[in-house]
C-alpha cells in the first residue's frame, strides 16, 4: 500500500517534472521547427491555396543572387571563426599559462568587460571608429598617412573585424578553460625530451586544448553565421549577408514560404558544420556544449 | 610563466606587446562611445568640441533631445526591461525544474531528452524567430479558424519575444543550475529527513539554498543576454521595441549622440550588475 502510494507520487513528481521540459523543447522548438520545414515545402498556387512542392529551394538554386550570398556568408564565417582562434588562442595561453594568480584573475576578467556591453554598442563603437568621417580616418590624415579621410565602413574587412570582435568571448572562455586544465608538468616533461615550441604546441598543447578548441570554434561559427546586426550595419546596404535574404523575405515581403526554405537551408549549414566540427576532432557534441 | 622553461627575452616583451594590443582593440570601441556621448556636436565624429551634458539632460535652444527627455528611448528601455524580466523568471523556473529532472529522475528517453536540451543553443537566433514566428501565427489562425478566436499574443510582439528569448535561454539556465546540483552532497538531505523534516522543508531549506549562487548567477546572465538580445527579438516584434531594436533603427539611419547617452548609461548598469555579482561571490567565499 505505502510502496504503492510512493511509486505513484514518484510518478507524479516525474510528470511534473517533465511537463515543463516537454513544453519547451516540443513548444519553442521542435514543432516550430517542423512547421518552418513544412512551410518551406509549400507552393503557393492562387490566394489561400497551396500545395506541395520544391519552388522555393528551386528558387535558391536558379537565383545566383542567392546562392552567392549563402555561400560568401559560409566563407566570411568560416574565416572569421579561423581569425576569432587565431587571436584568441594567445591571449587564453597567456592568461592560463604565462601569468599567475592576481594578474591572471585580473587579466581573465578584463577580457570579459567589453562582452557584459550590448553587441549594438560595440557595433555603434566601430561606426564611430571607421566611417569616413570617423575617428581612424581622421587620425590617418593626421598622421599624414592619407591624403583625405577613406571610408572604412562597408567592407568585407570591416565585417570581419565586427564578427571577429563580437565572438572573441566564445573563444577565450572555453579554450582558457582547456588550457588551464593542462599540468604544467607534461609541457615541461615535452621540453626536456628534446621538443622544441612548436612540436610541443602541436605534440601536447593542441590536443590536449581541442575540446575547447572545438567547443569555441562551433559557438563562434554558428554565432557568426546567424549575424544579423553587425554584418549590417558595419557592412552596410551591400552586406550580402544570408541572414538579411532571411529577413527580407519574412518581413519586408512577406514571403514567409521562401523565408523558411532559406531559414532552413541556413540551419542544414550550421548543422553541417557542427557534425564536421565533431568529426575532425573526434568529440562528442554533450562534451563540447558542457565547456561553453 | 612556467618557471623551469627558459623565455628569451624578445619574447616575453612581443607578448606583453601582444596584450597591450589586444587590450587596446578590446576597448577602442567601448572608449570612443563613450567619450562621445559629452561631445558638444550634433553628430557622434570628431573633432572634440567641448564637453557637454546635452546628450542627457537635452538642451532646448539647440534644438538637442537629451536621453532624460527622449520619452521614445526611455520607453524603449522599459520594455526592455519588462521582457528581460518575463524572460529571467521562466528560465530560472524552467531551469531549476529541468535540472531537478536531469539529476534526480530516472527515465527512460533521458539521455535523448539532455542532448534535446543543448540543441536550442546551435540553432542560429534568427531561426529561432522565424520557426517561432511561423509556429505560432500558424496555431494562431487554427484557433480562429476553429473557435473563432482572436489570439492576439500569438501575433508579433512582446509575448513572442518573450517565447522567443526564452526557447534558447532557458538551455542556458538549466546548464548552469544542473552543474551545481550534480555537486551537491545527497546525505545533507538525507540527514534532515532523518531529522523528521518534510520534503518541502528539505526544499526550502537544504537544496534551494545551496542552489541559490547558481540561480543567482544565472539570472544575472540571462537578464543581461535577453536585454542583449537583437537576432531573435528582431523576427518577432511587434509595435513596441526593445532598446536593441531601437537603436538599431537609429543607427541606421544615421542617430545624434543621445545613442552614445544610452550606451554609457547601459555600460554603467552593466558594470554595477558586474560588481554586485562578484561582491556576492565574495562574501559567500570568506
Amino acid at each position: 500500500m505505502t510502496e504503492a502510494r510512493t511509486r505513484s507520487s514518484h510518478y507524479l513528481l516525474l510528470w511534473l517534472l517533465l511537463a515543463p521540459a516537454l513544453l519547451w523543447l516540443f513548444g519553442l522548438i521542435v514543432l516550430p521547427h517542423l512547421d518552418l520545414a513544412l512551410l518551406s515545402f509549400r507552393e503557393r498556387t492562387g490566394p489561400g491555396e497551396y500545395v506541395f512542392g520544391l519552388e522555393q529551394y528551386r528558387t535558391f538554386f536558379a537565383e545566383p543572387l542567392y546562392w552567392d550570398v549563402f555561400v560568401r556568408t559560409a566563407v566570411v564565417s568560416l574565416v572569421a571563426t579561423a581569425l576569432t582562434l587565431l587571436l584568441a588562442f594567445p591571449i587564453a595561453w597567456t592568461i592560463a599559462k604565462l601569468t599567475r594568480g592576481r594578474l591572471s584573475a585580473l587579466l581573465f576578467a578584463v577580457c570579459l568587460i567589453p562582452f557584459w556591453v550590448s553587441e549594438t554598442v560595440r557595433t555603434l563603437g566601430w561606426m564611430i571608429l571607421l566611417r569616413e568621417t570617423g575617428v581612424l580616418p581622421g587620425l590617418l590624415v593626421t598622421l599624414g598617412l592619407t591624403d583625405a579621410p577613406v571610408e572604412m565602413l562597408y567592407h568585407d574587412a570591416t565585417i570581419l573585424v565586427g564578427l571577429v570582435y563580437t565572438s572573441l568571448l566564445f573563444m577565450v572562455v572555453p579554450l582558457y578553460g582547456s588550457l588551464e586544465s593542462l599540468d604544467d608538468s607534461l609541457i615541461e616533461a615535452a621540453y626536456d625530451l628534446g621538443g622544441n615550441g612548436w612540436t610541443v604546441l602541436r605534440t601536447v598543447v593542441i590536443p590536449h586544448a581541442l575540446p575547447g578548441i572545438t567547443a569555441g570554434c562551433i559557438v563562434v561559427f554558428m554565432l557568426t553565421l546567424g549575424n544579423y546586426l553587425t554584418a549590417s550595419l558595419l557592412g552596410g546596404k551591400n552586406s550580402l549577408w544570408f541572414t538579411e535574404q532571411i529577413y527580407t523575405q519574412f518581413i519586408t515581403r512577406f514571403n514567409w514560404e521562401q523565408g523558411a526554405a532559406f531559414g532552413f537551408l541556413l540551419l542544414a549549414l550550421s548543422s553541417v558544420m557542427v557534425w564536421i566540427g565533431l568529426r575532425l576532432s573526434g568529440q562528442r557534441f554533450a562534451d563540447v556544449m558542457s565547456r561553453t | 610563466m612556467i618557471p623551469s622553461l627558459p623565455r628569451p627575452w624578445w619574447l616575453r616583451l612581443a607578448t606583453v606587446l601582444f596584450v597591450l594590443a589586444f587590450l587596446l582593440f578590446l576597448f577602442m570601441p567601448l572608449a570612443t562611445v563613450a567619450a562621445f556621448a559629452f561631445n558638444d556636436a550634433p553628430y557622434p565624429a570628431p573633432p572634440w568640441q567641448g564637453f557637454t551634458l546635452d546628450w542627457f539632460i537635452g538642451n532646448e535652444s539647440l534644438g538637442r533631445t537629451g536621453l532624460f527627455r527622449d520619452e521614445e528611448l526611455l520607453g524603449s528601455i522599459l520594455t526592455s526591461l519588462f521582457v528581460a524580466s518575463w524572460v529571467t523568471l521562466l528560465s530560472i523556473v524552467i531551469g531549476t525544474t529541468n535540472a531537478f529532472l536531469m539529476e534526480r529522475m530516472r527515465f527512460r528517453g533521458q539521455s535523448l531528452l539532455s542532448l534535446l536540451m543543448l540543441v536550442p543553443l546551435v540553432i542560429p537566433g534568427v531561426i529561432l524567430g522565424i520557426s517561432i514566428l511561423a509556429f505560432a501565427s500558424r496555431v494562431a489562425d487554427l484557433l480562429g479558424d476553429l473557435f473563432g478566436w482572436e489570439v492576439e499574443f500569438l501575433r508579433p510582439g512582446l509575448p513572442l519575444v518573450v517565447l522567443g528569448q526564452v526557447s534558447y535561454l532557458i538551455a542556458i539556465a538549466t546548464l548552469t543550475i544542473s552543474a551545481r546540483l550534480k555537486r551537491f552532497d545527497r546525505t545533507l538531505e538525507e540527514a534532515a529527513y532523518n531529522l523528521g523534516a518534510s520534503r518541502l522543508a528539505v526544499l526550502g531549506t537544504i537544496t534551494l539554498p545551496y542552489l541559490r549562487p547558481a540561480l543567482i548567477g544565472s539570472a544575472a546572465i540571462v537578464f543581461l543576454m535577453s536585454f542583449e538580445n537583437f537576432n531573435t527579438t528582431l523576427m518577432l516584434v511587434g509595435a513596441d521595441s526593445p532598446l536593441t531594436v531601437m537603436m538599431y533603427g537609429r543607427m541606421r539611419d544615421g542617430a545624434t549622440p543621445v545613442l552614445n547617452a544610452v550606451s554609457v548609461f547601459l555600460m554603467v548598469a552593466s558594470a554595477a550588475l558586474a560588481l554586485l555579482l562578484m561582491r556576492g561571490d565574495d562574501r559567500r567565499r570568506n
